[in-house]
């Protein structure tokens, strides 16, 4: 044993008396099979139909499908009239490109196969545009949406492009000397292009403004730097240079600061040479980022102001009034003290939307003299103002607004306020929105200017000052779509297409001389000189901040209240745009491993004194109270889960659920609208919370394979045993008995099977870094598109039949307070409440993620107990599924130890019971072609993408070449952004996996069951030296 | 094969023909050329634009030099100077020269400086041969019918015979019975009447008898019945019309074009692809008629027809020798179909391991329409896998896997199925 923690994956777990844990260590299969649903059918015998008569049409029936079967279909192949050079029928193209939709900003390699894009995956020469998130990853399922706008519309009925432009222009002119306004209300673009158009479009109708809008607003941060550093932007940090992070309630592993610091995180995080980097988090919400803190301190929102002009008042100096809980103040003092320690190497960052806590930070970096924020490169991809877009909506009221032209923002449904905007929007003569979507917005223009998807659009991107993309279409447009640029080029009479605009933009400002091509065909391009961007926003008042104030201010800001609300994105869905991509809603938050929902956390503490409950059902499907939630008079009924780690006094709730648009599915309209409570752009909001009635069903895979008592499944350890002690240690390998005595597994003994020749050729290991992995899901997604893994839906995710071949476990375990507690459990009177003793795992529960996946064993337990060998074993070390051969015994998931087969209950593909992506023929658009389409009854699992490792291997054949290392990827270790998945083949002596392998921290998940697995891990490591 | 390439490499000429200047070709300077030697040339040179009685790219070039001196009055130099550098002649300003320029497209005509004079007159002695009456053939396939016919009719006549002469046997015997009788009864001698069992009863009653033939029936029914089943699915002989009736036995065996040259991403796909319609066009564009072996069923019409098809589906007018832009693209029948669940990469086959295309779709260069050769079963693929050896010569990527596995097993060649090639995850994922 590593350590000796106690890990559990649900609250329920903590409860000894549950049934339902015991239930669920015994059955692989949650759900007994309904036998007596039927059998117990008393109408059966009332039925005119015997046994005999029931065998005669079986007999017929399955006579006559014989038969039907004989004549093999005409299958017709249609060949291209002019087959364009650059496709050849099976074989993928890549095109680099870049995502802008407004909240997610990422250079990507978009790979196509016969013209059709069906994998987003990073672009790796794009250094300093972050990673593809698992948002970016599923963003490619958007183009294929059904329900997008096919052409653009008038009222709802369809019209042509030139009516529009006609219409348009006819009433920009009119509006010319009314004295009214013209308004572009767009997402930030972050393009210089686009800038630069619309500056042009500004130039020919006068009365224009552009308001910028991001529906999560980082306007504070933007101030604050405005004010500091003269340019709206915002900080960027690498947090690869980072020895001691502070975060303030910053999800920087999430959305914050539209995401990506993650991979720079991971590299500090990996020790070396006895040394990472240490995390704090102060937090409410249990985030990703403080699940992967060393120290994770929950504390209230107001009390998280406190404690960063506390720590300004430690770290810079100066005092500040107000006090913090003890504990928490202890906490901040240690944190200064280590920032001091780290000097340089130090960092602060706070995701607190107040102009005050983000200039405190800066003044602290800036006092540290922080190597890892990054001044050279601000981020440029939200450029929102809270206060324009304030101002226009009191304009349109007031019926200030000729026309507004929306592109890329839905504010009806982002809006707190969605009923003003949409009485200001009637206020307006013309009302344009261009939109994929019939969405919430869009239905109430007058007209919707079908847009097309990004990767059916050309564009341009500065996500970092310095730092250019260009987007490229990947296909031609599906539908009569029209981009927002082309419009704007239309409407100021440039008859240039954007595509040339922008290489004419590049030409003169900013590729200096270098070929726009090669830009193209990298997707990037670093430049030496930064373009003037469009200053959209009136000038920030009292510029300079003195030092010192901004803590002070912060501090006297602080109001304290009964219960505060921090509303926050999720990993998955993010602002909501994407809330039709079934992906994404399937995919479970890293943290309550619940799909499908947005809910309110809640801390035990609250809840129980709010009376609200979490229960199991006999299954193991989580139920949770209603709460009518309430912020400044509006209230929402939202489900509960009682979320370990919450702060007390404090509630959380996700952003970008409960859209109810006509372009969203019906089975897409999930969760709540937390807009709603968005008031003033602030996520943290005073709110009352009240038992409401009913009980809400949620997805939840939390409980489903639990540990089964094997407590060694994921090793931790601290960086002082991993310093000071062997590794037997920290990354003991549980041997077996053998002769009553302990022989390690890799021991002859111990061992009954034959072995597989694996030395020659290829032999495939993958290396999970549980350092490196914060847990995003990219790779789940990544893993989703590549493998044509169904979508099941709600009700089948909720009997635990999710269909993903990586999973990520989430395990919270509570460190040395556990023995107390359990201690405390055996002084405990009979009579006394348990919840006395199990607080501390409650309050402040350490996290871990493992990405679990099949983990090839080389003697698998799952091959031996297939009665048809549908499984079997490669000599490459995968672990082969034939799904032709596969009857659906179920025997391999039993047999499985990582229970990680999966088991096709239903047809999912061309069945209206499943009318997600692929039950309609665009969305099968997205398939691999190369992967099999699995069908009802037969098991299916992660296949180690034994058609990437084979397309690799053949390539190098057909160019009479050995494969270099690094070649060899799955689908999951080339998405992953942290460096935290390794595969390759580890008879290439020099490669990297062989490094992984020989590490010391490596083990394999049971290692004591001998399944000698081609999957390993490395022993995660934290921090916890205090100073 | 090679005129074909050559076409694509002079796509641009302007008639070689209508150089011939004419003049008289009565002419005393006029050499009289070879035909014969002429029309290789032709073939060589010439026939990617042009042909004898069709304009195409350039002018139809039948009697050209007699056309020109009519229309210009223009002689054999002027047509030399025009092969050998049309564009100068164009340039020159000579009236004719621009007059014919303007007349093609304003496609100037690629330039033969190696033709020597001789040459272009051989050419010109080609073009000025009196057009060939049609010949008609049809001897050819009216004989090979009969000669099947006869084989067939003598194979009767022997069965017949031999008929005959069981039939003559059996009678023959039957009246030496029927004799024998009549002498025993005439002398009185008393035939014993045996009360033979019949030889169904006997069968009936011997019961181990009735149980192995019981056994060997259900053995032989189960034999054929699995027989039967295993053949479901399979397609093999699958033959399907298509909507153009295309020869690979023209294509492949009598102009003896490469597989590979249509079906191209064989080489690097896992699809060898259908040619599209601009592949076909490459050569059709000149090729407009069928001029190769006919038979009853398959006439020169027949074959013109579906070349007419193909031009339809490309949008090609062949008239006015452009495009129309109105294509339609053609709907084939596939004729291999593999299940979805099993992945096949032509290129693995065709470039690395070096599979002749027929190994597996048979003889195609002699069929006139394609069928499915091969069983396409996963019994047949495994066969092949475990007797093939792997084509390990000169391919680094082989170099070390070979010298390790040819030591564990100790054979110098080594089989697919040694490669791993039977994994069940090779071919199913």
């Amino acid at each position: 044993m590593s350590s000796n923690k106690k890990y559990w994956k649900s609250v329920e777990e903590l409860n000894e008396n549950s049934s339902i844990v015991e239930a669920l260590k015994q059955n692989e299969f949650v759900e007994e099979i309904p036998t007596d649903e039927f059998l117990g059918n008393k109408d059966l015998g009332a039925s005119s139909t015997t046994r005999r008569d029931f065998l005669k049409y079986v007999g017929f029936s399955t006579a006559a499908a014989t038969l039907a079967a004989c004549e093999g279909p005409v299958i017709k192949s249609i060949p291209y009239v002019v087959q364009p050079e650059e496709i050849i029928p099976g074989v993928a193209n890549y095109y680099a490109t870049t995502i802008a939709d407004g909240y997610d900003f990422a250079s990507v390699l978009v790979k196509t196969r016969e013209g059709r894009p069906i994998k987003i995956q990073r672009n790796t020469l794009a250094k300093a545009n972050g990673g593809a998130n698992a948002r970016v990853n599923a963003s490619v399922l958007g183009l294929y949406d059904s329900l997008r706008v096919q052409s653009p519309r008038k009222e709802g009925s369809p019209i042509s492009w030139e009516e529009l432009d006609a219409d348009v222009i006819q009433k920009l002119n009119s509006l010319k000397d009314s004295g009214k306004d013209v308004v572009l209300l767009t997402q930030t673009f972050a393009s210089p292009s686009t800038s630069r158009l619309i500056a042009e479009f500004k130039e020919k109708y006068g009365n224009v403004r552009h308001v910028v809008y991001d529906a999560v607003s980082e306007s504070a941060t933007l101030d604050a730097y405005q004010a500091k550093y003269g340019e709206r932007a915002l900080p960027n940090y690498d947090f690869s240079k980072a020895e001691t992070i502070v975060s303030i309630g910053a999800d920087f592993l999430g959305n914050w600061q539209g995401g990506g610091f993650d991979s720079g995180y991971s590299k500090s995080r990996v020790p070396q040479n006895g040394k990472m980097s240490r995390h704090i988090q102060f937090e409410s919400n249990m985030s990703l980022t403080g699940a992967n803190a060393d120290k994770r301190v929950p504390l209230t929102p107001s009390e998280q102001k406190m404690a960063l002009a506390k720590l300004y008042s430690y770290v810079v100096g100066g005092s500040v009034s107000g006090s913090l809980p003890e504990a928490i103040d202890e906490a901040v003092k240690k944190a200064a003290s280590q920032l001091k320690r780290a000097g340089s190497k130090g960092v602060v960052v706070t995701g607190i939307q107040d102009v005050n806590a983000q200039t405190v930070v800066l003044e602290i970096n800036d006092y540290l003299n922080s190597q890892v924020f990054d001044k050279s490169t601000p981020i440029k991809s939200r450029q929102g103002s809270d206060k324009a877009v304030m101002d226009l909506i009191s304009d349109m009221k007031a019926g200030k607004i000729g026309a507004i032209i929306m592109s890329g923002v839905n504010p009806i449904y982002t809006l707190p306020n969605a009923s003003d905007f949409a009485e200001g929007l009637k206020n307006t003569e013309l009302s344009v929105a261009f939109s994929m979507k019939e969405d919430e917005t869009s239905s109430e223009t007058q007209y919707i200017a079908a847009a097309p998807h990004y990767l059916e659009s050309w564009g341009d991107a500065e996500i970092k000052k310095g730092h250019y993309s260009l987007t490229q279409p990947t296909i031609r447009p599906l539908f009569n779509t029209r981009q927002f640029q082309e419009a704007l080029l239309k409407w100021t009479g440039n008859d240039m297409s954007y595509h040339d605009y922008i290489k004419d933009t590049w030409g003169t400002g900013i590729l200096n001389g270098s070929s726009f091509n090669q830009a193209l065909h990298d997707g990037v391009f670093v430049g030496a000189i930064a373009t003037e961007t469009e200053d959209t926003t009136a000038a920030i008042e009292n510029a300079e901040m003195p030092s010192g104030d901004a803590a002070r201010a912060l501090a006297a800001s602080v109001k304290p209240s009964a219960l505060e609300l921090t509303l926050y994105t999720k990993i998955g869905m993010g602002d909501g745009q994407q809330a039709n991509n079934p992906w994404l809603q399937e995919f479970p938050d890293p943290i309550t491993r619940t799909s499908w929902d947005n809910y309110l956390t809640v801390s035990k503490f609250d809840a129980d004194a709010l009376d609200l409950v979490n229960t199991h059902v006999s299954n193991g499907a989580l139920n949770g109270s209603y709460a009518n939630v309430t912020v400044n008079g509006t209230t929402l009924k939202v489900p509960v889960i009682i979320q370990p780690g919450q702060a007390k006094g404090s509630v959380g709730l996700a952003l970008g659920y409960g859209r109810t648009a006509k372009g969203i599915k019906d089975e897409m309209k999930t969760g709540v609208n937390a807009y709603k409570l968005y008031q003033n752009f602030n996520p943290i909001q005073d709110v009352t919370v009240e038992l409401a009635s009913g009980e809400h069903e949620f997805a939840c895979i939390q409980l489903q394979n639990t540990m089964a008592g094997r407590a060694d499944i994921i090793k931790e350890t601290t960086l002082e045993i991993f310093n000071t002690k062997d590794k037997e240690h920290w990354n003991e390998k549980e041997g077996v008995s053998y002769d009553h005595q302990e022989i390690p597994t890799s021991d002859k003994n111990a061992d009954i099977w034959v072995g597989y020749d694996t030395s020659i050729g290829h032999h495939f290991n993958l290396s999970i870094d549980l350092n490196a992995c914060t847990g995003c899901g990219a790779c789940v997604i990544a893993c989703h598109s590549e493998n044509n893994v169904p979508v099941v839906g709600k009700r089948e995710v909720r009997k635990f039949r999710d269909m993903h071949w990586l999973r990520i476990d989430r395990y919270y375990s509570s460190n040395d307070t556990f023995k107390e507690e359990q201690e405390d459990l055996e002084n405990l009177g009979a009579f006394e409440p348990y919840s006395k003793v199990e607080r501390q795992s409650y309050e402040n529960p350490e996290v871990a993620f493992q990405p679990v996946m099949c983990q090839h064993c080389n003697h698998a337990p799952c091959e031996t107990v297939c009665p048809v060998a549908a499984t079997s074993h490669g000599r490459q070390g995968q672990n082969h599924m034939a799904y032709n051969r596969c009857v659906g015994t179920r025997y391999c998931a039993n047999n499985c130890p990582y229970k990680v087969r999966r088991f096709n209950w239903f047809l999912y593909n061309e069945n209206d019971e499943f009318d997600y992506y692929m039950n309609d023929d665009l969305g099968r658009m997205v398939l691999n072609p190369d992967v099999v389409v699995r069908s009802r009854g037969v098991m299916e699992k992660c296949s180690m993408c034994i058609q990437m490792t084979q397309k690799t291997i053949l390539d190098a054949k057909r160019d009479g070449r050995e494969v270099k290392d690094g070649e060899f990827q799955t689908a999951c270790s080339a998405a992953c952004n942290n460096g935290a998945m390794v595969f390759g083949d580890v008879n290439n002596k020099d490669s990297k996996i062989v490094e992984m392998v020989q590490d010391d921290r490596m083990y394999h998940l049971l290692e004591s069951v001998g399944t000698k697995p081609n999957v390993m891990y490395q022993v995660k490591v934290k921090n916890t030296t205090e100073s | 094969m090679r005129q074909v390439t050559h076409c694509r490499l002079n796509t641009s000429i302007l008639c070689l023909g209508l150089i011939i200047l004419l003049a008289f070709s009565t002419s005393l300077s006029a050499q009289e050329g070879d035909p014969a030697k002429g029309k290789t040339l032709f073939n060589a040179n010439c026939a990617a634009c042009h042909q004898l009685d069709k304009k195409m790219t350039g002018p139809a070039l039948r009697n050209i030099e007699e056309r020109i001196a009519n229309d210009a009055g223009l002689g054999r130099e002027w047509i030399y100077d025009w092969v050998h550098n049309s564009a100068g002649v164009i340039k020159s300003g000579d009236a004719y020269a621009n007059k014919i320029y303007n007349e093609n497209g304003q496609t100037a005509m690629t330039a033969f400086p190696q033709l020597s004079n001789a040459d272009i007159d051989d050419i010109l002695a080609y073009t000025a041969q009196e057009k060939p009456a049609p010949a008609v053939a049809q001897t050819t396939a009216t004989t090979t019918t009969q000669k099947t016919d006869g084989s067939s009719i003598s194979n009767n006549i022997i069965l017949g015979a031999l008929a005959i002469l069981f039939l003559l046997l059996a009678s023959g015997l039957y009246l030496v019975n029927k004799t024998l009788r009549r002498f025993a009864a005439a002398k009185d001698i008393e035939l014993p009447e045996t009360q033979r069992t019949p030889l169904w009863k006997a069968f009936a009653q011997n019961q181990f008898l009735v149980l192995v033939t019981v056994i060997f029936l259900m053995l032989a029914s189960a034999y054929y019945v699995y027989g039967y089943m295993m053949q479901i699915g399979v397609d093999q002989g699958y033959q399907p019309v298509q909507p153009i009736h295309f020869s690979h036995k023209i294509h492949a065996g009598d102009n003896g074009i490469d597989c590979k040259y249509c079906h191209s991403s064989a080489r690097v796909s896992k699809t060898s692809g259908i040619p599209s319609l601009n592949v076909c066009m490459n050569c059709h564009k000149s090729i407009y008629e069928y001029k190769g072996e006919t038979s009853l069923e398959y006439t020169k019409e027949f074959y013109d027809g579906e070349i007419k098809k193909l031009y339809a589906a490309a949008g090609w007018d062949d008239a006015q020798q452009k495009y129309t832009g109105e294509s339609q693209p053609v709907k084939w029948v596939r004729i291999h179909n593999l299940p979805d669940f099993v992945y096949f990469n032509h290129s693995q086959h065709v470039t690395v391991a070096g599979v002749e295309c027929q190994t597996c779709h048979g003889p195609v260069q002699e069929m006139e329409v394609v069928s499915q050769f091969a069983p396409l079963t996963m019994g047949w693929c495994i066969n092949c896998h475990r007797t093939t050896n792997v084509n390990m010569k000169d391919n680094g990527y082989y170099k070390k896997i070979h010298e390790e596995l040819s030591k564990k097993y100790g054979v110098e060649e080594l089989t697919e199925a040694q490669m791993g090639g039977l994994e069940c995850g090779k071919c199913h994922y």
